[in-house]
């Protein structure tokens, strides 16, 4: 199958240094992970923001698919499809101190 | 310290503090280091307030919560929020002696002016805040008790109001709400839709969430419930305090002001209490990570009648366990028949109607006395009730009799007295 997967990502204010002051950004990818690191393509800074050590999420960020938190789910593998929007949300919730 | 508010605002308040990474940022309603987007504080000089705040300085002062005014994170004097805090500390002996805890203590949030629940403490702070910062919108996502004192709080200061709140939430505190005449958005989900829906809103609308972006400062008024503990026991540091968990901000910033008044040598600072969480076992992520030994707290879908503590993912989850484990304490997660039943028996033993955060707090207690988690200690027990019982009524139905009725005669009251009073206990 090779449809092409539409996803919104929404960028908090604090992120926004890493996308150019982009807040909301549309790119390709069929996992949270994937449309994670076709926005890294676009602007690279982005990734090391919000991953650490280019693997997993930020303890104090969280994602949402739709309002859904991917901890829920599959965490950056939970699947997305087209038309969906992505939340980046910091620290309202969650982590452990490091 | 003298009394005369000063022209230059505190030095120390020109910043917040990233809890997790250290760096500094400029005041202001932000919420997360720009960084690694850790959770953001205040702090204070404590060494220069050392010996210049004294008991003695603040047993002159009105008594509400801003007699500490120091250790809270205003500029000027306080412009909103007289008479909130300074709530009894009573003792329970009735109670203790029923759960075998000796030198028991309730800390009686639940007479909190204006709306009856220790959330009127952190919102005085966080409004009195807002109006420093020139916000004319306030807000916040809350359980219920948040949004009480927003909507009272942000009448009497003359603020446009957004209270969010999960559309099913018990009727008694909408009501409590909406009288107020602010904006109250029911959002189809639960809190913690509805937090994470007020983090994009705040990041969105230049409007100070209480909770989110002025979470720093909102937070720190949590703290004079250990402030008045203390002064009430005439400057002794209690040895165990029970308090309700759900974001988890209380338990830790009590932690924070028992830490502060031992630094400023108004306790003996090589004396902490030993902090004991409760939640409600159909919500209990943090207790869950406790007893699991882990330092991340995973999230999980509240399930409880407990209303007010159901916050599946908690802000200051980690913090709260850190608190807990530095301090040697412990926590529990009670069934809503305990809850019920702790209702109960604070009500029948001390004469106080708590809702459910307190049958949470009294029922964790009870567990962990059984399991014997306050013996080895000397000094007080307290137990933090934060909320009150008028709020959830309908919880309580099953834990009392409706009273019969009966012709207005003598004689009936004479068969009902040779009845007994009935009351099984
Ligand atoms: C009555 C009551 N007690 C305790 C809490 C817990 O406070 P925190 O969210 O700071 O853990 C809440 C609120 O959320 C509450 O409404
Ligand atoms: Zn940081």
């Amino acid at each position: 199958m090779t449809t092409t997967t539409k996803v919104k990502v929404r960028v908090p204010t604090p992120l926004s240094s890493a996308t150019g002051g982009e807040r909301q950004i549309e790119v390709t990818g069929s996992t949270v992970r994937e449309v994670l690191q076709a926005v890294g393509e676009i602007h690279p800074e982005f990734l090391d923001r919000i991953l650490v050590d280019g693997g997993e999420l930020r303890e104090f960020l969280n994602i949402f698919v739709n309002g859904s938190d991917v901890r829920f789910e599959e965490k950056l593998d939970t699947r997305v499809q087209d038309g969906d929007e992505i939340s980046i949300v910091p620290s309202i919730a969650g982590g452990a101190i490091p | 310290m003298s009394d005369e508010t000063s022209t230059a605002p505190p030095k120390h308040l020109e910043t917040l503090h990233c809890r997790i990474c250290g760096t500094e940022v400029a005041a202001g309603p932000v919420h997360v280091c720009e960084m690694c987007f850790g959770p953001l504080e205040v702090h204070y000089p404590l060494e220069a307030l050392r010996g210049r705040l004294t008991w003695e300085v603040i047993r002159g002062r009105p008594t509400d919560l801003w007699r500490y005014r120091e250790l809270l994170p205003l500029e000027g004097g306080p412009t909103l929020a007289r008479g909130v805090g300074w709530t009894p500390l009573l003792p329970a002996p009735r109670l203790g002696a029923e759960l075998g805890i000796d030198d028991l203590w309730v800390k009686a949030d639940l007479s909190n002016h204006p709306t009856q629940s220790f959330k009127d403490r952190v919102v005085a702070v966080a409004l009195n805040r807002a109006r420093e910062f020139g916000l004319e919108d306030v807000g916040c996502a809350s359980t219920g008790n948040l949004a009480n004192a927003v909507a009272a709080q942000a009448a009497a200061g003359g603020f446009r109001a957004w209270i969010f709140i999960p559309k099913d939430l018990e009727p008694e505190k909408i009501i409590a709400t909406a009288v107020h005449g602010v904006r109250v958005v029911r959002v189809n989900g639960v809190y913690d839709d509805v937090n994470r829906l007020c983090a994009e809103v705040a990041d969105r609308f230049p409007w100070g969430i209480v909770n989110v972006n002025l979470r720093a400062y909102y937070s720190e008024g949590s703290k004079t419930v250990a402030f008045e503990m203390a002064e009430q026991l005439d400057g002794a540091v209690p040895a165990n305090i029970v308090v309700p968990m759900a974001g988890g901000s209380l338990i830790t910033k009590i932690g924070k002001g028992f830490r502060e008044l031992g630094a400023l040598g108004l306790v003996d600072p090589g004396r902490q209490p030993r902090l004991f969480g409760a939640q409600a076992s159909g919500c209990a992520p943090i207790i869950g990570a406790l007893e699991r030994g882990e330092k991340r707290v995973e999230p999980v879908r509240p399930d409880t009648i407990a209303r007010s503590l159901a916050i599946g993912n908690p802000a200051d989850g980690p913090f709260a366990l850190q608190a807990i484990r530095e301090s040697g304490g412990w926590g529990a997660g009670v069934s809503d028949d305990e809850i019920r039943e702790g209702i109960r028996l604070l009500a029948t033993l001390e004469g106080i109607f708590t809702e459910t955060a307190g049958g949470v707090t009294v029922a964790a207690a009870a567990r962990l006395a059984a399991e014997g988690r306050f013996k080895d200690s000397e000094g007080a027990t307290v137990l933090c009730i934060t909320g009150n019982g008028l709020k959830t009524p309908e919880v309580a139905r099953s834990t009392y009799e409706l009273g019969e009725v009966i012709e207005p005669r003598l004689q009936e009251v004479e068969r009902l007295a040779e009845a007994g009073l009935g009351l099984g206990a």
